[in-house]
Parts: structure tokens; C-alpha cells; sequence
């Protein structure tokens, strides 16, 4: 099993802690003139997204976590999982419902998304930062008003919710930020 | 274009360096203390488990076949040497090497100011050494003395002589420092290292400077230890904003006490698989000479150089850290 010493420890590092794939977000070495050196890492665990902070003994080595992002095409949801394609060697993966999680609100088929596999396993989806949806329902618009600011809510073909202006009607295609959940505009097909 | 020609402090800092220098010198001057100079290249090393050395090779005029030399890790061995031989009071601004420490506050390559006092204690250095600060940090608020086992009782809630390694181990969990130990354990005085780093020392010297005295004896490394209930070492560091910028001794002048510290160090490297370098016999016969009775202390100038200017990194007042050195 591959493993990293403390000297290799950087951000962005995936390893194994306490049995789940993990990240190095800080690294900084401390050591008193006379003593022991340590390594005291801050790390966010890749399947709960909790921060944790953990302190090692400079020297030692902690097990790799085989972790990789790939670029993966949404393909459809059955019911119980969500299907991914690699759009290079046609091999699809499943994700379940833990795995795809706040991302599943921004799926839409076809749009190419970031997949986090666990030793090939699907941990987490990220969905593009922008996406067009349509809005499948909303209050009727008020035409022509695009200067007063105020705002409704929207439901999109994904099930997502979103604040749009009072002009956005049903039927209408918008951009929105899976980031934030915020509309950015009106688009065209 | 690759930027990493340029040095990395600024030209503000750099002059802020120069002009620390010169108080430096011009403090020891008034007090009519001997620069002095030493090798950076010497035939032994440090045998302290916790500073490693770099290791180079010398081949030249008297040595055909070429000869290990470590590059220094303290001027410690030879500024004693100086002391045994009748210099009197002695101080050194040289760089020390130290392999495999890099980070926030550590280069491999920095500079050390270091000098001795023959007839001071450990407690009148401490007074020296707080003047020497006040002069390169002039704003700083009061000071503060206060024992190993003052401050781990106040900001650990242990007593750091008394506490078997299970207790230390317990107080470090409970504070959120468990799953330290690994493979091989930590022993006492790393429980105590933890600690310290951890939670003692960023409380320690936030208004002004902090000095703590009377180490556990496991740790005396070069200090001599004054028996008591427990015995202690007569060994001082300084902490300044959470930051250690100074080691002192009431320095040891037994060399069989000297020579059984070198063997236990060996047997500890030993069962670590560390690298054994040869030991400074020079040393050992200064000391069985005679070394007058003194104290002596380490000052790390670039870290006093970085609280003198907001510093965040020690990179920010090195010309040329290591990732550009």
C-alpha cells in the first residue's frame, strides 16, 4: 500500500484517516530547539466534509488514499442511484444518494461533472459551476418589468428552487450557480 | 519567467537585518564581550537526538582519501573550547544547520547569535538576554519568569515533573492531542514536547518577553542539574508572541557527566536508527582542562528579526530561503 512520510505532507495530499479518505488543507511543522519535531495538519475527510486536526510525529508515514477527480458525463437517475458516464472509455459508474448528495438538485443529463472516486468507487459529485435549466413552474411574470428587483421562487426541471426575477415565466431556460443556488440570467437554447 | 531569483524579504527588511546586527555587536562592544568565530565545518557533531546534521566530505592536502565533516548545528562545542583556553566573555553571530527542519518558523541554514558568561548563572544570563531584547524590540510590554512546572500546571493543568507517561498521554488526549504517539510510542519527553508546542508555549510571552527556567532533568541536554525533589536542570528558554527564540544553560563542567550525556545520546540514536556522528573528543578535553564556571545562550536572530517586523514566515526576512536557496 502506498503511503507518504510527513515530509511529503502538502495541500491537497489525499490520505487515510481513522479508516476514510481524507485531504491535507494545512500542513505546518513545529518543533521546540531541543525536542521532538511534529507535523500538525489540519485535514477535511472527503466523506462527511468535516474538518479535523491532527497532529504527527515528523517522520512517520500515513497511507495513501486512492482518490482521483474525473470528468464524467450524467447520464440518468433510476430511482435509486445516478449513472455517470466517462465520456473517453464509455465505462459508467453508479453513485448513490450519499455520494451525489446537494449536487443531484443540478443534474441534468448530458452536463459533464467532477466525480470523486474512492478506490473506483463514486464518494462525491460536483456539479458544473454554472448550469441551464428549464422552470418547469413559477407565478405567472409581470412582462416588461426588469428594473424593479424583486424576486419569486422558481421551481426548476431538476426539482431545484431558486430566487428569479418577477419577468422569469415557466418555460423559460435560466443560468444558475450551483455554487451559490443564485440565478445569474435568462438563457437561450 | 521563473521569479524565484529574487530574494524573497524585502529591501526594508534586509536593512532592518543590518541594523540588527549592528546593535547586536554594538551591545557586546559597550560590554566588552569577544567576538569571536568559529568553524562552520567541523569533524564531529552534535550527538542531541533532536538536531541532525548535514554531512559533507573533505579530501585535500592531509586527507587523500576524504573525510566526513558536519557542517554546524550550534557553535556550542567550539565556543567552550574558547572559554577553556581563558577568553573570557565570548559571543558568535554564525549560521547553524540543522537537516530536515523547514516550515513556519524553521530554515535549515539560519543564524544564531550565541554567547557565553563566565561567572554568570543561568538567572543573570536571563537578565542579559532580556536587555539585549529590549534593545532590538524596544515597545515590548513587561516581562515575565516563570518555571517549566508553573506553566504546564497553568495552561496544561499537569505537573510536567511528576506526570507518569500514561497521565501525559491522557491530558493530551483530553485536549484534543490524542492519536499523536504512532508506531513507537512517545516516551515522557515526548508527551512533554507535545504539550509544549501544542498548548503551553502560544500562551507563553504574549504582552512581553517570557522566560521559562528549571527544565524536567531528562531534558538538560548541555545544562548542569540541581538536585532537589525532583532534580532540575538549570536550563532556560525564552518565548516572545508564542514564538521560542532563546535557549540558555548554567552550562555542565563535569566531563565524565558530559562524556556519560554523549553515551546516553548515542544509545538513544541508536535504538531511533539515527545516524551516530563522531563525538567532539575536543571537547571532552577542554572540559577535563577546566571550563570556567559560566552560562551560556543561543538567540535565533531571524526570528527576532520577524517579530521585529510582523513577520508571518521566516522566509519573509531571508534573503534566499531554502526553496530559493
Amino acid at each position: 500500500m502506498a503511503s507518504y512520510s510527513t515530509n511529503e505532507f502538502r495541500r491537497g495530499l489525499k490520505v487515510m484517516l481513522d479508516s476514510d479518505p481524507a485531504v491535507i488543507i494545512e500542513n505546518e511543522f513545529v518543533k521546540p530547539g531541543k525536542g521532538q519535531a511534529f507535523n500538525r495538519v489540519k485535514l477535511r475527510n472527503l466523506k462527511s466534509g468535516r474538518v479535523i486536526e491532527r497532529t504527527f510525529k515528523s517522520g512517520e508515514s500515513i497511507e495513501a488514499a486512492d482518490v482521483v477527480e474525473t470528468e464524467m458525463q450524467y447520464l440518468y437517475n433510476d430511482g435509486a442511484a445516478w449513472h455517470f458516464m466517462d465520456p473517453e472509455s464509455y465505462e459508467q459508474i453508479a453513485a448513490d444518494e450519499t455520494a451525489v448528495a446537494d449536487a443531484k438538485q443540478w443534474l441534468k443529463e448530458q452536463d459533464l461533472c467532477t466525480v470523486t472516486l474512492w478506490n473506483g468507487a463514486p464518494l462525491s459529485v460536483t456539479p458544473p459551476n454554472h448550469v441551464v435549466l428549464e422552470v418547469t413552474s413559477t407565478e405567472p411574470g409581470i412582462r416588461g418589468d426588469t428594473a424593479t428587483g424583486g424576486t419569486k421562487p422558481a421551481t426548476l426541471e431538476t426539482g431545484a428552487v431558486v430566487q428569479v426575477p418577477l419577468f422569469v415565466n415557466e418555460g423559460d431556460l435560466i443560468k444558475v450557480d450551483t455554487r451559490s443556488g443564485e440565478y445569474l440570467s435568462r438563457a437561450r437554447e | 519567467m521563473n521569479g524565484d531569483w529574487r530574494p524573497a524579504a524585502s529591501l526594508r527588511v534586509l536593512r532592518r537585518r543590518a541594523a540588527m546586527l549592528a546593535e547586536v555587536r554594538a551591545f557586546f562592544a559597550a560590554r566588552r564581550v569577544l567576538e569571536v568565530e568559529t568553524p562552520l565545518l567541523s569533524a564531529a557533531a552534535a550527538s542531541d537526538p533532536a538536531v541532525e546534521s548535514f554531512v559533507t566530505c573533505y579530501a585535500g592536502p592531509g586527507v587523500a582519501s576524504g573525510c566526513s565533516m558536519y557542517l554546524n548545528g550550534s557553535p556550542e562545542f567550539a565556543m567552550k573550547r574558547l572559554l577553556a583556553a581563558g577568553s573570557g566573555p565570548i559571543y558568535q553571530i554564525c549560521k547553524a544547520f540543522r537537516q530536515g527542519e523547514a516550515g513556519r518558523h524553521h530554515n535549515p541554514e539560519f543564524t544564531l547569535l550565541e554567547w557565553y558568561r563566565p561567572g554568570f548563572d543561568h538567572r543573570l544570563l536571563m537578565d542579559e538576554v532580556e536587555e539585549l531584547l529590549r534593545v532590538l524590540l524596544p515597545d515590548l510590554g513587561g516581562g515575565e519568569r516563570l518555571s517549566y512546572r508553573e506553566a504546564f500546571r497553568r495552561h496544561a493543568g499537569i505537573d510536567p515533573l511528576t506526570a507518569e507517561e500514561q497521565e501525559l498521554a491522557k491530558c493530551a488526549a483530553s485536549h484534543g492531542l490524542g492519536g499523536v504517539a504512532g508506531p513507537d510510542g512517545m516516551g515522557v519527553d515526548g508527551w512533554l514536547d507535545l504539550l509544549m508546542s501544542h498548548l503551553v508555549q502560544p500562551r507563553l510571552g504574549r504582552e512581553g518577553p517570557c522566560f521559562l527556567f528549571d527544565y524536567p532533568a531528562s531534558q538538560a541536554a548541555l545544562a548542569r542539574i540541581r538536585p532537589g525533589t525532583p532534580p532540575v536542570a538549570e536550563r532556560f528558554e525564552l518565548f516572545l508572541r508564542g514564538v521560542e527564540l532563546a535557549n540558555g544553560f548554567h552550562e555542565l563542567l563535569d566531563h565524565e557527566e558530559q562524556r556519560r550525556r554523549f553515551d546516553a545520546d548515542l544509545q538513544r540514536r541508536a535504538r531511533a536508527g539515527q545516524p551516530l556522528p563522531p563525538l567532539d573528543r575536543n571537547l571532552l578535553a577542554a572540559l577535563s582542562h577546566g571550563l570556567p564556571s559560566c552560562s551560556g545562550v543561543a538567540l535565533g536572530l531571524d526570528r527576532v528579526l520577524m517579530l521585529m517586523c510582523g513577520a508571518e514566515e521566516i522566509g519573509e526576512v531571508l534573503a534566499f530561503p531554502i526553496g530559493r536557496a
